[in-house]
């Protein structure tokens, strides 16, 4: 037998435990007992959090001045919602989506269409009845705009998504049936009532929609971590490190791409549907642009491909621009300079540290990778 | 015939790469093709495995016509491909990407038995069993391409360039390995720049010049053909 050694090695290699065999990061090293206290421990916290501010001293440090802590934290949870989505796409399947808000908007106007006295089809739904409706209208979408163009590679792809957001925009600006800026009002909030018989869901207190996106996101979580260590998530973990070789070993790529853009798709509608019941009004101004590019850059800072990345991206965005409102310095509000500090920080974070803040161990790999093909030894 | 090329064309928007190329791959043989830089020998290959598909012309595999099937199809069917610039993936391990030859089998029992015939061949890739494929050097990660192609246990495996960017002694010895495969029942169809090593190795092979086959023969033929050595073996 021949074999290609420079040095002999005798003894035999350690047998392969499930638990080592591949690239983890260090949460995914710990032993079962400990990944589970840390996770549990996240999560009653993360319920806890709208009490934050009764905390001695450091509390007030933390919850917002100018807006509701309540609302600022429903704001967090949808953008931490289309920020787990979206790395599903950009994360896990490595396709640029820039047009993410659109099906965010498609979820929203589902809603809107479905439930609110303004629309023309009258149907005056419950929020609840129009939330399945919704979640596959915009899944739909995604494998509508999806299978066209997900042949197409990279920066195509990153083009066509962000004309599919500008197409929705357009439309809603000026297609009678989606009412332009007159938009629809009083969409029906989620159902449910306190033991004294008033609403859980009101526009009094933003806490319990809070609650509910947290544990909508809980949810989602457990379904994309799943899926994500499944064949499904090898297979996108394959096409996003070498489309090529993927089609080589069998894997069929666009089937596996067109699932991400409609999970993905599905999750934003999700966030939508929220964020419908929440406000209870919405018009065509309600989604920019801006948005998708703001929760692609969470997930970049937070650590595309790894979802504690996500939601920590999700978090800051949401977060720090909110915790800065009321604050002035030189007679500015510092909200009013975002998006520049938001531009300075990426760039901070893509110099020193590419892969985010927390990154995926394997995304780390591919970017030295990618950087030795730029420059070879 | 195992593997039969006839007549085909393929276009990359204008540009046509392959004007009509038949070839035959017996059961059981290593057939090279050699050619100079640009000659559509990886365009060719691609062809087979499907990853681009032709705009005229057949390609039946083992009595069937697999013209117009999936890329995946062609996997299962038994063609597997080590490609241009080793295709490895970087954020998975040794073991993973091994795992990943095997994506479209669900033999667990004997994917092991393949994955212990591949570190039998290679046992260094066994010892850098949880490394990244990324921190492999160059003739780790062409010797990984290699074994990873072997494990969809092929008929046929289509190898580009296995040498490429290896050093003098390690090309010997991938050689002698895919001889070795060879022997162990698996036909080859093998992309060379190294001409010498293909051509003395292989039973037959074909020349490609601009898209088009013009030579074949014997390896040992062509070895001593004037006008190969001329142009492809850099000897005088
Ligand atoms: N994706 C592509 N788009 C356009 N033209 C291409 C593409 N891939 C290959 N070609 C062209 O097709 C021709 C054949 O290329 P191919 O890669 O098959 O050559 P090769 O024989 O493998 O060369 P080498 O020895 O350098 O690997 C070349 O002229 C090349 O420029
Ligand atoms: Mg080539």
């Amino acid at each position: 037998m021949t074999a290609v050694e420079n040095h002999q090695t005798a003894q035999a290699p350690p047998p392969v435990k499930a638990t080592d065999r591949t690239v983890r990061g260090w949460l995914g090293r710990q032993p079962l007992p400990v990944r589970i206290l840390v996770i549990v421990g996240f999560a009653i916290l993360a319920y806890l959090l709208p009490y934050v501010g009764d905390v001695p001293v450091l509390g007030p440090q933390v919850v917002t001045q100018a807006n509701d802590w309540g609302s600022v934290l429903f704001e967090i949870s949808y953008f931490v919602l289309l920020a787990i989505g979206l790395n599903v796409v950009v994360g896990f399947a490595g396709l640029l989506d820039l047009g993410y808000v659109g099906f965010f908007a498609v979820g929203a106007y589902t809603v809107a269409l479905l439930t609110s006295p303004d629309s023309n089809f009258g149907l005056k739904w419950v929020w609840l009845a129009s939330v399945p409706v919704a979640i596959a209208v915009a899944m739909f979408s995604g494998l509508i705009l999806g299978w066209p163009t997900l042949r197409l590679r990279g920066d195509y792809l990153a083009i066509v998504t962000l004309g599919f957001a500008e197409i929705i925009r357009i439309f809603a600006d000026s297609a009678p049936l989606l009412r332009g800026d007159r938009g629809f009002g009083s969409i029906p909030h989620p159902p449910g009532n306190n033991p004294d018989g008033t609403a859980i869901f009101s526009v009094r207190d933003a806490t319990p929609y809070y609650w509910l996106g947290l544990s909508i996101i809980i949810l989602v979580i457990l379904a994309v971590r799943n899926l994500d260590r499944s064949r499904v998530g090898r297979s996108w973990l394959a096409i996003r490190e070498d489309e090529e070789a993927a089609e080589i070993m069998g894997v069929r790529t666009i089937k596996f791409k067109l699932w991400a853009f409609a999970i993905g798709a599905c999750v934003a509608g999700l966030g939508g549907v929220m964020f419908a019941g929440y406000q209870g009004f919405m018009n065509s101004s309600t989604f920019v642009l801006q948005f998708s590019i703001l929760v692609l850059a969470g997930v970049v800072m937070g650590g595309s491909g790894n979802i504690a990345g996500a939601i920590l991206g999700g978090v800051l965005i949401a977060y720090v621009p909110e915790r800065l409102r009321g604050i002035e310095v030189f007679g500015q509000d510092l909200f009013q300079w975002r998006f520049l500090m938001f531009g300075v920080i990426i760039i901070l974070i893509m110099i020193f540290r590419p892969q985010g803040v927390i990154p995926s161990r394997r995304r780390a790999m591919e970017l030295k990778d990618r950087a030795k093909e730029v420059a070879p030894e | 015939m195992l593997l039969e090329i006839d007549n085909i064309t393929l276009l990359y928007g204008r540009i046509q790469a392959l004007h009509g190329i038949s070839l035959e791959v017996d059961q059981g043989e290593i057939v090279a093709l050699i050619g100079a830089n640009g000659a559509g020998k990886t365009t060719t290959m691609r062809a087979v495995s499907g990853l681009r598909p032709i705009a005229s012309g057949a390609i039946r595999f083992a009595g069937q016509d697999i013209t117009r099937m999936r890329p995946d199809l062609r996997v299962v069917r038994g063609i597997s491909q080590s490609p241009e610039g080793r295709g490895i993936f970087p954020g998975m391990t040794v073991l993973e990407n091994l795992e990943m030859g095997a994506y479209t089998r669900r033999d667990g029992a004997a994917i092991r038995q393949d994955l212990d015939r591949v570190f039998g061949l290679f046992p260094r890739l066994r010892e850098r069993m949880r490394q990244p494929g990324g921190t492999l050097s160059g003739g780790e990660q062409q010797m990984l391409a290699v074994g990873r192609a072997l494990m969809s246990r092929p008929k046929l495996m289509l190898l580009d360039e296995p040498s490429m960017g290896l050093a003098p002694m390690l090309i010997q010895q991938i050689f002698s390995i895919i001889t070795e495969i060879n022997q162990q029942g698996t036909t080859i169809l093998l992309v060379e720049q190294n001409a010498q090593q293909a051509l003395s190795r292989a039973h037959r092979a074909y020349v490609l010049e601009t898209g088009q086959i013009v030579k074949s023969g014997t390896g040992s033929e062509l070895l001593h053909d004037p006008a190969v050595k001329d142009a492809y073996l850099g000897v005088a």
